[in-house]
């Protein structure tokens, strides 16, 4: 019996709750002669919720605690020799009983041993299950009756109704610190496991990527390199490319569209610079990769360069097509907050409009443009796809824009794309770059959010 | 008057040419940016829709085939094992033997062999085994052909090349050229695209399998990041104090959603399947992580759209004797609703189109089955692309841009009907 029948259960049982609450409600009422402090339907609610409530919270703490306790059970009554190995092999027996239970795929043939823990797991499952059931089904009832008896003309059943329900609502809004905590947990949990096999130093300052970890112990070089300087210079290097192309697109498309452009040509080519937001970042990758990338390098060859064919220009070029209209909208907002008696005064000691916009408006508006240059270089540094397709592996130390180079986020992905063991340097490194972009973006877009912010309230 | 202002008004005088032309070239450079932008989007496109219109159609190639008795169901039983486990790539090599009888050798009648797609024996067997009554007969078929003929009838390999530098020989193009002179190869709807999974051959793979998982994933996403982003709404908009905590809660969803989408793939993989032991390459773990990542779009917009409406509705409710709750879930929400709507549409169209935090959590297998439930391995439509663009087979690059305009055509599908949804109940109050 899988446990989501429980779940079924105990969704009939609130629904009988429901319509029990209200009968209840309604009896009472004609019963006494009285009036009931609230409407039916919010009784019902009422002996729903604490039916409902108590026993789904006991539901999730089993559920929490069964396979620890299952897993304990059956490991104790396997043999000694069994449990004297280490803790991986005995991860790797248990999941073998498992996949036993499960009728997946078992690697070797089952020892006699196996399949008897394998069926000492399928019966304490059971238990688990029937016990679960019966404990749910105790629960709810007894709240459910608790509850039903509560029920009278008197009972304030409404503001309890909506006591809980705006304690709901404060629980939903928690999701998003929950989020940031466990990004920033998982993450770091991670990445201190990698330095305590490799030395912050040495991945902050080393200058040579290679994270090769060895298979066997006797292998030549097995050591691995964790240098993540290339790194860092590959992904400044193509997020400074990407904003050199789209700092002054974005910001003139801005300027000409908030000051210049009449309506008709606004109301178009605003949607239009908008449309290239919303184009997947895997499509920019592509594009990179099969369209920029031979046409630089055949421009190059015309001119006698020679262009690498993943080279940190193509990339960088087509990031800073993408990232045009994060800055040409945040720009625009920002300029058309500027208060328009700052132009009517420029404009009255007698500066033409281009002189009004370079020092008039650029200056008042200059805080919110920053932050939201900056908001874009969080983007251009967190950016992956396109870096992926588009950009190399190959971690080169280099200024040139003309050759290979790789970032933080690539190097993320290679690292954790297939299979990997979550005790090796490799896939750890990878959570310690994640940290590292983590923090990076995340002061980035504190600083830049409240640019904007003071910005806003300046002229508000 | 004197010389001094008369100094003045001629600088003045000699300045403004240079001043217009300033004005002038700013303004250019303005007009250019627009058009720098404009200009990549044509390009952009016109590159895609060339590159990928071609994948709409297939090349097939009409043989006589024939289904004897003998080589299929040698019982006369038609028992579905039987005809299920027959040779029907045989059967095909066969009929291409009868069509040019002159091809002798090994290694030529490899060169033959290698004009179908080996999927069409595949395709030849579910045909009889859905129509048993076939066998015994010699029916004449369209039969996939192989992705290099594919790519030369359709004109991306060049028929004057050296030999050498093509994926087709000399002796194979002379078939090619005396099939199509009677009228033996002609391109048909490549319905496969649309209706298989992934393939190692490009001409029998297709999108199907890659968008049910998107759908699963955006299915997930959607019932969780909606509630949860309205209910986050809500409350900050209608009941939070204004203190550091909700202050924190605030920073923090603008934050969030600023945050690289890779970082949500590294929170997927370390908390739902290393911490939580969810099955990897599964849909319903890709929803998880999209969720976290577009909640934040979905509460900002959520938000706006509950404080666009005018604190009037709000007091004449309260006014008559509504709950605080009664107002927000009676008067309030459904004025804001289409605001809320669109948000979450838009949400999911960022959402359908990411694929960087998918390939943390292993939705980049290769997966062929299409699958049934969100617990099914499974791959998204944007991992399809990220696939196919690594493949090597010029066939694959047609593949990809077409796969490409389909993620396009669902974007602004979603995109449209949130601008509709907005033009149609937007109030201004």
């Amino acid at each position: 019996m899988p446990s989501s029948t429980v779940l079924v259960a105990l969704l009939g049982m609130t629904v009988v709750a429901y319509v029990l609450g209200r009968r209840r409600s309604v009896r009472a009422a004609s019963n006494t002669g009285l009036t009931c402090h609230s409407l039916p339907g919010y009784y019902g609610s009422y002996v729903a919720i604490w039916c409902a409530l108590p026993a789904l919270l006991l539901y999730c703490l089993w559920q929490l605690a069964e396979p620890g306790f299952i897993r304990t059970q059956v490991l104790a009554t396997m043999s000694a020799a069994t449990l004297e190995l280490p803790e991986a092999e005995l991860g790797l027996v248990y999941n073998d009983i498992r996949n036993l239970v499960e009728g997946n795929i078992v690697s070797g043939e089952p020892s006699d041993e196996i399949l008897a823990a394998a069926s000492r797991y399928m019966s304490l499952q059971r238990i688990s299950n029937l016990g679960l059931m019966l404990a749910v089904l105790i629960i709810g009832l007894t709240t459910l009756g608790w509850a039903f008896r509560r029920v009278e003309p008197g009972l304030r059943a409404r503001n309890k109704v909506e006591r809980s329900m705006e304690l709901l609502l404060m629980a939903a809004s928690t999701v998003a610190i929950f989020t940031t905590i466990g990004i920033f947990l998982s993450v770091l949990f991670e990445a201190l496991r990698f330095f305590q096999q490799v030395s912050p130093l040495e991945f902050l300052f080393g200058l040579s990527w290679s994270p090769q970890t060895a298979i066997r112990p006797d292998q030549v070089g097995s050591s691995g390199a964790f240098g993540a300087v290339p790194l860092f210079a590959g992904t400044l290097l193509i997020s400074g490319i990407a904003m050199l192309v789209a700092v002054p697109v974005g910001l003139m498309s801005a300027i000409y569209l908030s000051e210049y452009a009449n309506p008709q040509v606004r109301s178009f080519a605003k949607p239009m610079l908008e449309v290239l937001a919303g184009i997947p970042t895997v499509v920019y990758g592509y594009f990179a990769a099969l369209t920029v990338g031979p046409l630089l390098r055949q421009f190059g060859e015309g001119l006698g360069l020679s262009v690498s064919s993943e080279s940190a220009l193509g990339a960088g070029l087509v990031m800073g097509i993408m990232i045009i209209p994060f800055v040409s909208s945040l720009s625009d907002d920002v300029i058309n907050a500027v208060p328009q008696d700052l132009r009517d005064g420029s404009y009255g000691l007698g500066a033409t409009q281009s002189e009004t916009i370079r020092q008039v408006i650029l200056p008042a508006a200059l805080p919110g443009i920053v932050g939201g240059i900056l908001l874009a270089a969080s983007r251009a540094i967190g950016e992956t796809m396109i870096v992926v397709m588009a950009a190399g592996l190959a971690a080169n130390l280099t200024a040139n824009p003309l050759e290979a180079v790789t970032t933080v986020t690539v190097q993320i992905v290679t690292l954790l794309i297939g299979d990997q063991e979550f005790d090796s340097a490799k896939t750890l490194a990878a959570f310690a770059l994640g940290l590292l972009l983590f923090v990076t973006t995340l002061i980035l877009n504190i600083i830049a959010l409240r640019v904007v912010r003071r910005y806003r309230e300046q002229y508000e | 008057m004197s010389s001094h202002a008369q100094g003045v008004k001629e600088r003045v005088a000699r300045g403004i040419a240079r001043r217009y032309r300033r004005e002038r070239n700013f303004r250019l450079a303005g007009l250019g940016a627009v058009l720098v932008g404009m200009a990549f989007l044509a390009f952009f496109f016109y590159t895609l829709i060339g590159n990928g219109y071609t994948a709409f159609l297939q090349t097939h190639i009409l043989l006589e085939v024939e289904l004897s008795e003998s080589s299929i169901d040698p019982d006369g039983e038609r028992d579905p094992q039987t005809l299920g486990r027959a040779n029907y790539q045989g059967v095909i090599r066969n009929a291409l033997m009868a069509r040019f009888p002159q091809v002798e050798g090994r290694n030529d009648l490899r060169d033959l062999f290698a004009l179908v797609s080996p999927g069409a024996g595949f395709e030849l067997r579910n045909q009889v085994l859905a129509n048993p009554e076939l066998v015994g007969q010699t029916i004449r078929q369209w039969l996939v052909a192989d992705d290099d003929v594919d790519m030369l009838v359709k004109g991306h390999m060049d028929r004057t090349a050296e030999e050498s530098e093509r994926r087709i020989n000399d002796s194979q193009l002379g078939w090619i050229e005396q099939l199509e002179a009677d009228g033996s190869v002609a391109r048909h709807f490549n319905h496969r695209f649309f209706t298989s999974g992934d393939s190692r051959d490009p001409e029998m793979s297709g999108i199907w399998s890659a968008v049910v998982g998107s759908f699963f994933m955006l299915l997930v996403t959607l019932a969780l990041s909606f509630p949860l982003g309205v209910a986050t709404a809500i409350y900050l908009e209608e009941f939070a104090p204004k203190n550091r905590w909700t202050d924190l809660i605030e920073v923090n969803i603008n934050n969030l959603a600023a945050v690289p989408s890779i970082v949500f793939g590294l929170l997927g993989l370390a908390l739902f399947i290393n911490f939580f032991g969810l099955p990897r390459s599964a849909p319903v773990v890709g929803g998880l992580v999209l969720t976290l990542m577009t909640l934040p779009v979905v509460i900002i917009a959520a938000r706006a759209s509950l404080m666009s409406v005018p604190p009037s509705i709000r007091e004449a409710a309260l006014g008559v004797g509504a709950s605080k709750m009664q107002t927000i879930f009676h008067h309030v929400m459904p004025l804001a609703l289409p605001g809320m709507l669109t948000g979450t549409i838009i949400g999911m169209a960022r959402a359908l189109g990411e694929s960087a935090p998918l390939l943390m959590i292993g939705m980049v297998a290769f997966i062929v089955d299409v699958p049934e439930s969100p617990l099914d391995p499974a791959t998204a439509l944007p991992v399809q692309v990220y696939l196919w663009a690594d493949s090597p087979e010029r066939a694959f690059v047609e593949r990809t841009s077409a796969a490409i305009l389909v993620l396009l055509a669902f974007l602004l599908v979603m995109n449209a009907s949130a601008i509709l949804l907005r033009k149609r109940f937007e109030r201004r109050w």
